[in-house]
């Protein structure tokens, strides 16, 4: 990277169900709290991104109404992408490779618990062959635990107790703000420098993808340089797919955090919770995961490390 | 004079109001459904992709070799649905399943109505059942039933 990204703040929000506050009046509290924390108003920002579904809310475009919870007024320098978080985090990351902006804020919202998660995330899927079907993800999440079962390599998951538990279904929102270089550093005194990022898709058809495997994770882990880490928070929706993840960056004995979180949230509160980690001393050099799509279909990539910028 | 208030009352439907070519590989996919004949794609590395795509997912190039395929086939993998939601195939337990039909090299997705749990196994033959008054679409292969069943 040309310039050096932190993540210098962060706040996060989640409930099994949120029934009154709708998704804007979710996102204010926490936007406040990460804008705060290192003292800063949305006026300080020179980039506004946010991830989130159209699907969950159920109306084209209500991802713009979020914006309510930053301000539309004056203009902001903003966009969004229809994912995690996290990916919009990587969308951050790249426009602050250019001069002239210098601090981001990401923000993630989800609140799945006012329809079936289940059936709405068969939306996403291929709109001739798949979603006509409407696969519930945990279906889906099924296949892809008995085709490991049947690998012969992952015996953990052999023998009762093992069977794929419902969809994590939870609201929730996240906000998270990055700094390049000095001024990151006049922020916080423990900045998470972004090492390195990249993210990676499969193809959509799960019968063409090795399911067995994760080659999105190992090849974006290649491009963002992701060796020698001593610790890792992996975005996990399913528990099967932790050992999956696991072997695509050739962890070992390292601790591992791993979390669903609120689907479209997760992934970012998991590159969040690894910057608190490496922030406070928990982790030297940390890697973090984000996931999006059926079984694994695209996975991001992060390395953080604490001190100083080289 | 009734004291009950009239309540208006109108419909809305939510409906994509365009139209578009499905082009001539998924098209020719699913006009081949409404006449009971699955179509794959063959792929850069030879291998046979159904339902077929447009590009290779290896080296995105454009593919146009359509390869007609079996009716039957193995399942490469599955899980049971004990509480089928509403739009899905079938609306008793089946099994969501994988399955790499004769002349095809990947598993396309598809319901089994195998009744029962226990019928399940990675490996298994089963066969399309076919829905009467097809229209092109995937959901004129209702469903994979175990082949040899007469049911």
């Amino acid at each position: 990277m040309r310039r050096d990204v932190a993540i210098v703040s962060w706040a996060s929000f989640e409930t099994p169900s949120e029934p009154a506050r709708n998704e804007v009046e979710m996102l204010l509290p926490v936007i406040q709290e990460a804008l705060g924390n290192v003292g800063m108003t949305q006026q300080d920002i020179g980039f506004t991104v946010s991830g989130s579904s159209d699907y969950l809310q159920g109306f084209p475009f209500a991802f713009v109404g979020a914006l309510d919870a930053v301000g539309a007024w004056p203009p902001i320098r903003e966009s969004h992408v229809e994912m995690d978080g996290a990916f919009a985090l990587y969308e951050a990351v790249n426009v602050l490779q250019e001069e002239g902006i210098d601090t981001a804020l990401v923000y993630a919202f989800a609140r799945p618990s006012r329809g079936e998660l289940d059936r709405t995330l068969a939306l996403q899927l291929d709109p001739y062959a798949v979603a006509p079907l409407w696969p519930d993800a945990r279906g889906l999440a099924g296949l892809q635990a008995q085709a490991m079962k049947d690998s012969g390599r992952y015996p953990q998951l052999l023998g009762a107790g093992h069977e794929v538990p419902p969809t994590v279904v939870a609201d929730g929102a996240v906000a998270v703000v990055l700094a390049v270089g000095d001024r990151a550093r006049e922020l916080t005194k423990t900045p998470a420098w972004i090492r390195g990022i990249d993210h990676r898709i499969e193809p959509p058809a799960l019968g063409v993808r090795d399911l067995t495997t994760s080659a999105s994770t190992t090849a974006a882990a290649a491009k963002a340089g992701a060796t020698g880490v001593d610790a890792a928070w992996l975005h996990v929706p399913y528990p099967h797919q932790e050992l999956v993840l696991r072997a695509a960056l050739s962890l070992v004995d390292q601790p591992v955090y791993s979390a669903a979180g609120p689907v479209m949230v997760g992934g970012l509160a998991q590159l969040a919770a690894a910057a608190a980690g490496v922030a406070g001393g928990k982790a030297r050099r940390a890697v973090a995961h984000a996931t999006s799509g059926p079984c694994l279909q695209q996975n991001l990539v992060a390395v953080l490390e604490g001190g100083d910028a080289a | 004079m009734t004291a009950v208030p009239e309540v208006l009352v109108a419909e809305h439907a939510i409906e994509y109001t365009y139209t578009r070519s499905t082009g001539p590989i998924i098209g020719a996919f699913l006009t081949g459904l409404r006449d009971k004949q699955i179509k794959g794609i063959r792929a850069i590395d030879g291998r046979v992709i159904v339902p077929p795509v447009e590009y290779d997912p290896v080296t995105s190039d454009d593919l146009h070799e359509l390869v007609d395929v079996g009716d039957a086939g193995v399942v490469t993998t599955w899980s049971w649905n004990a509480t089928p939601v509403a739009g899905q195939p079938l609306d008793r337990p089946f099994a969501w399943a994988l399955v790499r039909l004769d002349g095809a090299d990947t598993g396309m997705l598809a319901a089994v109505d195998a009744g029962d749990e226990a019928q399940m196994h990675t490996g298994m033959r089963v066969r399309a059942r076919w829905a009467d008054g097809r229209v092109g679409s995937i959901r004129d292969l209702l469903c994979f039933e175990l082949e040899g069943d007469l049911a």
